[in-house]
Formats: C-alpha cells, sequence, structure tokens
C-alpha cells in the first residue's frame, strides 16, 4: 500500500486489448478510480517501469506460449490478489479455436516461416496455471464488474458478481425470448447473465461469450439447441465461438458429437 | 563507440513490443521494433467455419478497432455472394464506423499521445495539470462509445452487424437523442484542435508513399477502392498484386513492400494527404485557419489529421443521424453460394482488407487478413533509420522518449498484427 492506497497492475497476455480498454471506457468514473487506487504498472496507459509488488492485479488474455507460463507465475508471486478479467483470461478465449486443430498446420496456414514460430498447442486461461481470486469473464469483460470488483476490495468485501444464466436477465429487461417466438438458437439458458442481453435485444441468440453460468441442465437444454439449429456443426459452433474451451460448453459440444455419431 | 536505444516495453501502446536500436560511430547500424505479442492464428481457425461466424471471430482481433474488422469481413463476404445493401442500412454501418474513429482517434490523441508532447508519462499525470481538457476528451470518448452502444448493443464487439444487414434497426429516436451530446463533441474538439496546433511537433518530415481507401461520393472509409500517391486509384483485387506482405528472415515481423519493394504508409496521414479534398466544410474551415493543409508529411503531425478527422466523423454522423429512414427488413434476402469476396476498410489507424473464399455450403475455404499495423511496419522502421542520427546528439532519455514517440504516432495496433509475426529473433541471426 502507498499512502494507504492499494497498488494495482494491469498485466496483458494473449489477447486483443479489449479488456484493459474496458477499464479506459470508465470515462466517468476514471478519474476517481486512479484517486483512489495506485496504478504502478499499466502499459497501455502509463510509461512506468514495472514496480513489485501489487496489491490487486488485473490480467487480460490466456496463456499461448511458453513465456506466457513462465511470466503468469511470476505475475503470481508479486500479486496479493489476482483478478482475471475476460473470457480470454477465464476461459482462453477465442485464440482457444486453435485447441480443435493440428497447431502445425494452423501455423502453415498463417505464415510463410513456420520455423520462426513459437506457440504451444492449446490457449488455456489463466487459472490453469496459478491460483486466481477472481474471474471477471465477458468478451469483452463488462467495465462496471471491474468498477464492483476494485470498490469491493477497497470495502473489503467480496465482489457481488451474477452466477446465473443470462435467461434471468433478460427476462428481468423484459425482452421476448428469441427461442420460444422466433426458433432461433440462444445459449442463454447456460451463460452467465453480466452483458445486459445485447444479443436478444437486438433479436439474435446469445453466443455464449460470458461463459458458463452456474446451474445449468444440459440434459434439458441440447434438445433445444439441436432442434434450433441446421445442423449438429452449427450446434457445435456456437458453443464454441469464445469460450467453448470451458469444461462445460465442451461437454455440451462433446453430447452434440455423440449424439451425431450414436445416429449414424 | 556503441551505444543503444533500448525500450523492453513500449508504453501506450494498443499491445506489446519493445524496440531496439544499436548505434556505432554516430550511426545506427540495427533496428528492430520487436513485436512480442504471441500469435493467434485467425486465419487458420476461420477454416471450415460458417461465414455466418466471421464478423464475431474477427471483431476479436482487435478490442480498439472491432468494428472495421467486422465492416471489412461482412462487405468481403457480401460481395462474395453477390449481395447489394440499401441506403439506410448502409448509413448505419457508417455511423456505427464513425463512432468508432471518434473513440480511437480521442483515446489515441489525449490518451496515448498527447503525453509525449506535454512532457507527461500518462493521461492521469496529464489530468493534474489541465484537469478540464482530459475530462472534455473522456467525454467525447464515451459519446463515441454511447452511438456504438446505441447502434451495437456494446462499444467493444459490437453485437448487431451481420451478413446482409443488421440483426434489426436501431431506433430512430435513440440515435436522435444523442445529437446534442454530438453538437458539444463538434465544438470541444474545434477547441481541442486549436489547442493541438500549438503542440511542440518535432521537425521531421518523411517522402512518404500513402495508401488509402479512396470513395468517389466521400471521405472514405467504408468502403471504397484504392488510391495510392505513387501510382493513383487501383482495385482491391490489384491490391493485392500490388502490395505485399513478407515473412522475413533478417526481421522479427513480416512487413508490407509495394511492388517496387518499399515500404508505405497506411493511416490518418495517407487519407488526410490523398483525400483532404473530400473532406466537409467545417473540417476543411478549420484545417485551414490552423494551417493544417496537405502535404502534411510529419509522422508525429497523425495527431492534427486525427483531430480534424474527429470533428469530421463528429458532422457526418449528425448529419447520418438525420438522414437515417430505416424502413422494412433489416436485412437482405440472398443465397449462399461459392465465392470469393475483398473488402478495404479505413480501420483509425489504415487501412485493413479482407479477403475470403467461400464454399457452397456457406464455409470459409480461406482467409486473407492484413492489418494497418502489418503495413506500416515496414515504413516505422524507416523512419526509425532517418530519426536516430538527429536524436543521438540528445541525452539518453530524450532520444529514447523521441523514438518511442515516434512509434506510438502511427497508433500501432500490435494486437491486430500479430498474426504476421516471428517471436525469436536471436535464433536466426
Amino acid at each position: 500500500m502507498e499512502n494507504g492506497k492499494p497498488r494495482v497492475a494491469v498485466f496483458k497476455f494473449s489477447s486483443c486489448s479489449g479488456c484493459q480498454l474496458a477499464i479506459l471506457n470508465l470515462e466517468d468514473e476514471l478519474l476517481d478510480l486512479v484517486g483512489a487506487v495506485e496504478i504502478v504498472y499499466f502499459l497501455e496507459a502509463r510509461r512506468l517501469p514495472e514496480s513489485r509488488p501489487y496489491d490487486i492485479t488485473f490480467v487480460e488474455g490466456s496463456v499461448t506460449t511458453q513465456e506466457e507460463v513462465e511470466r503468469i507465475i511470476k505475475i503470481r508471486e508479486d500479486s496479493g490478489l489476482l483478478i482475471s478479467i475476460g473470457s480470454c483470461a477465464t476461459a482462453g478465449g477465442v485464440q482457444a479455436l486453435k485447441n480443435y486443430k493440428d497447431v502445425n498446420h494452423l501455423i502453415d496456414i498463417v505464415y510463410e516461416h513456420p520455423e520462426f514460430i513459437e506457440t504451444l498447442e492449446k490457449s488455456t486461461p489463466i487459472s490453469e496455471h496459478v491460483k486466481v481470486d477472481v474471474e471477471l469473464w465477458g468478451c469483452p469483460v463488462d467495465k462496471y464488474q471491474i468498477l464492483e470488483a476494485v470498490s469491493a476490495l477497497l470495502q473489503n468485501r467480496r465482489p457481488n458478481l451474477p452466477e446465473h444464466s443470462l435467461c434471468l436477465e433478460c427476462k428481468a429487461l423484459g425482452r421476448v425470448c428469441v427461442t420460444v417466438a422466433s426458433g432461433i438458437p440462444c445459449l442463454g439458458p447456460i451463460t452467465k447473465a453480466g452483458c445486459g442481453a445485447i444479443c436478444p435485444s437486438v433479436g439474435r441468440g446469445c453466443y455464449g461469450c460470458f461463459g458458463p453460468s452456474k446451474d445449468m441442465d444440459l440434459d434439458a437444454f441440447i434438445p433445444i439447441l439441436r432442434e434450433t439449429t441446421s445442423s449438429p456443426k452449427e450446434a457445435v459452433e456456437l458453443l464454441r465461438t469464445i469460450c467453448g474451451y470451458t469444461p462445460e460448453f465442451e461437454k455440451a459440444a462433446q453430447m452434440i458429437l455423440e449424439e451425431e455419431v450414436a445416429n449414424e | 563507440m556503441s551505444r543503444s536505444i533500448k525500450v523492453d516495453a513500449i508504453a501506450r501502446l494498443e499491445g506489446e513490443g519493445g524496440l531496439i536500436i544499436n548505434v556505432k560511430d554516430g550511426k545506427p547500424v540495427e533496428i528492430k521494433l520487436d513485436i512480442y505479442e504471441p500469435p493467434r492464428f485467425f486465419e487458420g481457425f476461420l477454416e471450415g467455419r460458417s461465414y455466418k461466424d466471421v464478423p464475431d471471430i474477427t471483431a476479436r482481433i482487435c478490442g480498439i478497432c472491432p468494428v472495421p474488422h467486422q465492416t471489412s469481413a461482412t462487405t468481403a463476404i457480401e460481395k462474395a455472394f453477390g449481395i447489394d445493401i440499401p441506403e439506410s442500412m448502409y448509413i448505419l454501418r457508417k455511423i456505427l464506423f464513425l463512432a468508432e474513429f471518434v473513440e480511437s482517434h480521442v483515446l489515441h490523441v489525449f490518451m496515448l499521445q498527447a503525453p509525449d508532447l506535454t512532457g507527461h508519462d500518462s493521461v492521469i499525470s496529464l489530468a493534474g495539470d489541465a484537469p478540464d481538457k482530459v475530462k472534455a476528451a473522456l467525454r467525447m470518448k464515451k459519446i463515441g462509445n454511447e452511438v456504438m452502444k446505441t447502434i451495437g448493443g456494446r462499444s467493444i464487439h459490437p453485437v448487431n452487424l451481420k451478413i446482409g444487414g443488421f440483426y434489426s434497426w436501431t431506433d430512430k429516436q435513440a440515435l436522435m437523442d444523442l445529437i446534442p451530446d454530438l453538437e458539444w463533441g463538434l465544438e470541444a474538439i474545434t477547441e481541442e484542435s486549436r489547442w493541438a496546433a500549438t503542440l511542440p511537433f518535432p521537425d521531421f518530415e518523411v517522402d512518404y508513399e500513402y495508401v488509402a481507401v479512396h470513395n468517389k461520393n466521400e471521405y472514405g472509409v467504408v468502403e471504397g477502392d484504392i488510391i495510392s500517391s505513387r501510382i493513383g486509384i487501383i482495385t482491391e483485387e490489384e491490391f493485392e498484386q500490388n502490395y505485399l506482405e513478407k515473412h522475413v528472415s533478417h526481421s522479427n515481423a513480416l512487413h508490407s513492400y509495394n511492388s517496387e519493394d518499399q515500404p508505405y504508409m497506411v493511416g490518418p496521414l495517407a487519407r488526410y494527404n490523398l483525400n483532404y479534398a473530400q473532406l466537409g466544410d467545417k473540417a476543411k474551415a478549420l484545417a485551414e485557419e490552423l494551417g493544417i493543409v496537405p502535404p502534411l508529411n510529419n509522422p508525429f503531425k497523425g495527431l492534427l489529421a486525427r483531430a480534424i478527422e474527429t470533428l469530421e466523423a463528429f458532422d457526418q454522423i449528425i448529419k447520418l443521424i438525420k438522414a437515417y429512414d430505416p424502413q422494412g427488413s433489416s436485412m437482405v434476402e440472398y443465397e449462399v453460394k461459392a465465392g470469393r469476396g475483398s473488402s478495404a476498410t479505413e480501420a483509425p489507424r489504415g487501412l485493413l482488407y479482407h479477403r475470403y473464399t467461400i464454399n457452397e455450403d456457406g464455409d470459409v475455404v480461406n482467409a486473407k487478413i492484413v492489418p494497418p499495423t502489418a503495413q506500416n511496419l515496414a515504413r516505422m522502421e524507416s523512419d526509425l533509420w532517418q530519426l536516430t542520427p538527429q536524436v543521438l546528439q540528445k541525452e539518453h532519455e530524450e532520444a529514447t522518449l523521441d523514438c518511442e514517440h515516434l512509434v506510438r504516432s502511427y497508433d500501432p495496433c500490435l494486437s491486430c498484427a500479430t498474426h504476421f509475426l516471428k517471436l525469436d529473433i536471436e535464433e536466426i541471426e
């Protein structure tokens, strides 16, 4: 602590920078936020050398290289509380789509000189490597959940974060159910709330970017998903968009794939 | 005598990278922009995916410019299917697109580059000196984000754009309600541009080849042909033949070169110098008042082009919202068929090119994505070769800052650029 203010650091791993931008998008709160804490490392915003240790560390991005494996272990050692922000950090993110493909084939497609490329076979969440104290899901993370996490920690309480499914949030907002009314495939019943039900609000199905909700009934959900999708491929791809590498969404995808094999 | 300018991690960029300049006897002998963002293989995992998923997946290439990625992807696939969209859809796409210009440009001008010109390490310390200026910047940025949120549900990775149109029309009144804020933004950026014009930009000019989107009807951002200061107007297809990405072994990054093996520049200075005549009256009047008129060949002054483009974006958004007249379905009917399509848009930091081949089932056969930073990297390194001898007599810290500032002035997006990187340079020397 400096002047009683927690020392805060923000680190980036494999990601699009969008969750760090979500912090900078706290336009109304940013100046108060930086007054309440000491930002000691935030490369996207500030030209300061690393200054260990940290009371609160935010980590954006997933682990995709050996260097990142080693770096996250070091950051964990230097951190009091470690908060992973966004679905790359909590679930492996969109780049976990490579987890279903042969990594050498991917390198060949994209790079002229594959011998220069170093990458791990899988994109993995931070929690697969070190202990994570709080996970803020979303692609991108909801900026008010970041604010809630910091406020809670300043008040020495657990942050109040939604665990229930998107369906509740959708109902609370008075949205018409896209699956019931229009037969549109939607991951809402198995996805964590927190985005404001933005996809059903524009008439499309949820694609699961806030990750799996706490209590889900896959046996009830999978038949509905199959009924509303034109092919098993479509259903599996919907699950494997942003949070496909989570055990719950992967289990759902496997159920569909097994059913397809059984039907053949 | 040897010395090195080394920055392990350059701050205030989108994504992460370092810079190494080795100097011998007063001359640079080695310059490396060492970009260590890990590769994420987007083109690879798009293979075999349904065309429908492409806009949502490619948005995730970049949290700062998801809309140009979504727009390039959507337009390219629409071309492959032969889809034409009606005017109101084009208007809504353009509002969404320009709103991201506001957000991204204001972020860069005030939070990323202005600290270099005012002696601050960040916008946080700049806020200590000039709180009103930073508050105005944050409010402008917020207005850009609010417009995106109104159309797309959220400003980062918005969810409403789709092949053939939008999932739903945005309520006109919800956009009209933002007009007072947008009008305030127009005034605010006018005032802040006057301030920006007084900043102490380093004296540095380069003879660039500029390349940008060119649309005969408007200041091109959402779609058009491609224009170069060297070879004039070309089609998107000709672009791929004339401007190549190379995965070269002498450097840590794949660079883009023109067909004569020379680097070229994309971004606000390219658009500004090539398409200035198509700016609106308000933008041109302010540019002339402040003497910010082409030719503008100082890369540090990209900030001024961004400021004028921000004004243009506010002005255009207001007009487009008034003209927006949603009628009928928010998506056009189309047939999925095998084909190939490409599209160039202007991301805030420069020309972004997507090309897709789709099979008869609607699955992606292959994808090619050329982000602006990939194209500017070779240019940035060339600039550093020219700049380094000029700054060597300065104190080490100041010389380092000047070199970092040059890199920052390009507003590089290293998250976007990663797909073409090689990571471990030492082993191949």
